[in-house]
Formats: C-alpha cells, sequence, structure tokens
C-alpha cells in the first residue's frame, strides 16, 4: 500500500502479510489491527484459548551501572529500590506538574535493569531517562531484540513445550531463561486481563519462534484491533487516550503504582517528578476528577470523547477516553473521567452518542475478573 | 475478492440499492463495506417516515474498529428500517445483500436511479480503491 515503505517494520512483518493481516500505521510502524478472523473472533479466542502478539514496536531498554535503582526511583513513582532480582513492576515516568509521561515496565535481574515503554514514547522516555538518569548508569537500546506476547489461558502449557521453567512464574515475575537456544528474558504478565506471557528474543528468532508457537492448535495470530479490546476490558489504561501528561496518578486511579515506600509516611517519600502534587491529590483527597470505568446497555458503543452527563442534565461532568462494545462482557464498556463526586462505581450518567443520550453506570474495573496466576 | 450482485445499484461510499419496482428502494452496505468495517456491533437507523435528501447521513454503523456514516442514496421517505439489526447486527456481516438490509425508502424523484452505479462500475471502483 501506498505509504508503507517509509513505515517501520519489525521482525515479524513479512509473517503478517504471509498471515494475511490488515496493517495499519501505528506510532510509526506497519502493525497488524487483525487477521482474516477478524477482531472479535480474536478477542474471542484469546480469552478462551492463547492469542499471540507481534508488540516488536514497544521499546526494550536495558539499564546498567552503579546503583541503578535508586537512580531509577527519581523519575518514577513506583518502588524501585524494593524491586527483587527477578520481579516487575508497573510504574510512571512523571512530569514537574504531577502528569503522566508514560507507563512502563521495570523488572529488576542479576545483571541490570529490563524496562519496556510504549512505542509512540520511546524517543521522548529514552531521553528523559538519559538526562535524569546521570553518568553512573549505562542506557541500552535493545533494537536487535522482538518481543511477543502469548496470552490466554492456554498460554502456559504452549510455551512450556518450549521452557518448561515457564510454569514456575507467578504473575509479574521476570526471569532471563533460554528458549530454542537464545538468550529470551520472560515476563509473565500481559495487556489483556488473561494469564500469559510477554517474550523478548533476538530478532533472529522471532520469526522461528512465532511459527512454532502458531503451530499449537490452541494459538492464533491476534491484531492491535484486539488487543485494545482485550486491554479495554481489563481496564488497563493506553497512554495518550487514558493517561497522559494532563493525568496525575492519583487522577487516573493509579496510586496503586505508587510503591508505598514513596508516599508521604513511607521510608523514602516523594524524590520523583511531580511528587509535591500527586502526594498532596492523596492526603487531601483533592483529585478534581477520576478515571472511571462506565458500563453501557444495549449495543451502542461509546468511544472516546463522547461527553458525559448527569441524568438529565445539561452540563458535561466527564469524557470518555476509550469505549467500545466489549466482546466478553458483550455489552458496552468504557473509561472516562468524571467530576470526583460521581466516581462512585453505580452512579448513573448519561454519554451523549451523536445527540443521544445513552445510560451509563460507574462500574468497578476490570469489567472482567482477571486469569493473573499470582 | 468480494460479492458484488449483478441486480442491484452500487454507490461510490459502498451502499447497494434494490429497486423494489414499486416506488420504493431497499439499501444496505455492500460486501466491500462490510469486510472493511470488520465486525459489526451496533447498527443506529432513522426514524420511520423521517425525510432524507440523497447523501445525507442516513444511518450509522459501528464495528470494534470504528463508527461509520451511511449515506442516504436517493432522497424520498423513510418507509422502514431493519428492526432485527439491533438485536442482531452482525447479520450485516454474514446476510449484508440478504437480512442485512438496513433501510426501504419511499423514492422522492425515481430519476435518481439513473445516477447509481452498476455492479460492474462498482467493481472498478473498488479495484481501482485498492
Amino acid at each position: 500500500m501506498a505509504g508503507d515503505d517509509a513505515m517501520l517494520t519489525t521482525p515479524l512483518t513479512p509473517l503478517h502479510q504471509e498471515l494475511g493481516a490488515r496493517m495499519v500505521p501505528f506510532a510509526g510502524y506497519s502493525m497488524p489491527v487483525q487477521y482474516p478472523a477478524g477482531i472479535k473472533q480474536e478477542h474471542l479466542h484469546t480469552r478462551k484459548a492463547a492469542g499471540l502478539f507481534d508488540v516488536s514496536h514497544m521499546g526494550q531498554v536495558w539499564l546498567t551501572g552503579n546503583n541503578v535503582d535508586e537512580a531509577l526511583e527519581k523519575l518514577v513513582p513506583a518502588d524501585i529500590v524494593g524491586l527483587p532480582v527477578g520481579r516487575q513492576r508497573y510504574a510512571l515516568l512523571t512530569s514537574e506538574s504531577g502528569g503522566i509521561l508514560d507507563d512502563l515496565m521495570i523488572s529488576r535481574h542479576e545483571d541490570g535493569f529490563y524496562l519496556v515503554v510504549n512505542a509512540a514514547c520511546r524517543d521522548a522516555d529514552i531521553a528523559h531517562l538519559r538526562a535524569g538518569l546521570g553518568d553512573s548508569v549505562t542506557l541500552t537500546e535493545m533494537t536487535d531484540r522482538a518481543l511477543i506476547a502469548l496470552q490466554g489461558p492456554k498460554a502456559e502449557s504452549v510455551l512450556a513445550e518450549l521452557q518448561p521453567k515457564v510454569a514456575e512464574m507467578t504473575f509479574m515475575d521476570n526471569w532471563q531463561l533460554s528458549l530454542m537456544g537464545e538468550p529470551a528474558i520472560i515476563s509473565r504478565s500481559g495487556y489483556t486481563g488473561e494469564d500469559g506471557y510477554e517474550i523478548s528474543v533476538p530478532a533472529s528468532i522471532a520469526e522461528d519462534l512465532v511459527r512454532r508457537l502458531l503451530q499449537a492448535e490452541d494459538v492464533e495470530a491476534v491484531g492491535l484491533g484486539a488487543r485494545d479490546s482485550l486491554r479495554l476490558e481489563a481496564g488497563l489504561c493506553l497512554y495518550g487516550h487514558d493517561i497522559d501528561t494532563e493525568t496525575t496518578p492519583v487522577e487516573a486511579n493509579l496510586i496503586w503504582a505508587i510503591g508505598k515506600a514513596r508516599r508521604a509516611d513511607g521510608e523514602r517519600p516523594g524524590g520523583f517528578p511531580g511528587a509535591e502534587r500527586i502526594l498532596e491529590q492523596i492526603a487531601q483527597k483533592s483529585a478534581a476528577r477520576k478515571r472511571v470505568g462506565l458500563t453501557g446497555q444495549g449495543k451502542a458503543p461509546v468511544r472516546e470523547g463522547a461527553l458525559l452527563y448527569r441524568v438529565g442534565g445539561e452540563t458535561p461532568v466527564g469524557t470518555v477516553t476509550s469505549g467500545n462494545f466489549a466482546p466478553s462482557v458483550e455489552a458496552p464498556v468504557a473509561m472516562a473521567y468524571v467530576d470526583r463526586e460521581l466516581a462512585e462505581p453505580g452512579t448513573e450518567l448519561e454519554a451523549d452518542v451523536r445527540g443521544k443520550r445513552r445510560p451509563m453506570t460507574v462500574a468497578k474495573m476490570p469489567f472482567l475478573r482477571p486469569g493473573y496466576q499470582r | 475478492m468480494t460479492a458484488t450482485p449483478e441486480e442491484l445499484l452500487y454507490t461510490p461510499s459502498h451502499e447497494w440499492i434494490r429497486d423494489n419496482g414499486d416506488g420504493t428502494v431497499t439499501m444496505g452496505i455492500t460486501d466491500h463495506a462490510q469486510d472493511q468495517l470488520g465486525d459489526v456491533v451496533f447498527v443506529e437507523l432513522p426514524e420511520e417516515e423521517q425525510t432524507i435528501a440523497k447523501g445525507e447521513e442516513l444511518a450509522v454503523v459501528e464495528s470494534v474498529k470504528s463508527a461509520s456514516d451511511i449515506y442516504a442514496p436517493v432522497s424520498g421517505v423513510v418507509e422502514s428500517t431493519n428492526e432485527a439489526l439491533e438485536d442482531a447486527p452482525e447479520t450485516v456481516n454474514e446476510h449484508c445483500y440478504g437480512d442485512g438490509w438496513m433501510v426501504k425508502i419511499k423514492l422522492e424523484n425515481p430519476d435518481e436511479l439513473s445516477e447509481l452505479l452498476s455492479a460492474d462500475r462498482y467493481q472498478q471502483m473498488v479495484a481501482d480503491e485498492a
């Protein structure tokens, strides 16, 4: 297709085309949005068996040096000093004003720290990390690696055939293991609300590995379309939509991503960008708005940008940041920011969809019970 | 290759139109359109007896991917709509030229039918787009 030449590719691009994927531009990459099965089938298959996703567009970063943990803690509100070897944590890069520059995964290994950042934020993140970490930390972009996610209740049995040790991992473990004779970095986590793994391997074996995994009857290739509907049902934020530089972790309902040690009454309070505003919002409960889940009725999707009102109200009280018809919930679901006093589960609101009011109820997230193996 | 029945008329915006021969037409979206949209999850249909002008927004088809406007292929009055799509919007994917029809329109000006595309011309247009 025209323009594709200028797009970045992943080590799996030829395989996507062979599998009949519909490719779309995403964060500068040509990525599969769906395969011939279609988004809904890919979504349901992931919940029932296992979906295989190419997420090689995401940025993989390796940090080494003295006191990397202390240096990293100056940039994120997560507890990194207290992160054990072999474990992974969800973290946020915060701005001086308390907004979110990106969300990322950080794991500690014997020989360094492994980070996975969003593709669209990668260059800015790396510049921010280099500037913030100082000279004692060496940052390496792992551009020669692919990243593959295998998600769903059958993920363990399929991957364990290639590396039995993955069955011993629990949710948010992140281990270096050998896979097809090559060094892999495997985490038991993902972006679907299912049990599963994210697997970093040298680009040279990515296609062989994916072909091996796709041979399993339980495994189907899944594109970015279903990745988005799966993460929405799981209540997981999409950067640039549900969180951005204008939303603080408190407003985003991500207080759990602020380590206990980093809070006002913790062992190492504050010390990350925007700490003053963020810790004050926690202490004073002063965030004016909150990210909430919403469930609707009927079939009409309520999408990003839809304004929310009190029932019969004329003044907007919130905005939808992600929304769709959720294939597994079998109802429209959404994430939105609403005025603080309307954030209680059970609160009845209305969304404006093309001039029609659609009832929406504030709901707990995730919208489905996750399958994480804790 | 998507299906393009010979006996139907088409628009460049991927609607099909069946001339019922009694001053009414039935319309829906083409096989190519449903294939491009992917899984249809909701169809917003117009009100019956609503007056419509050719080219106006007539309905909205929502897929998992996006919301797409469906345009009135002719001017007239909405005679009936396919209410079965409310519970089973996926019919648009499964039988786009049959049970997945959307709106029946009473023609205001039958001459407008001559402005629509034949199956051959529509097929050619889709091929050129690709």
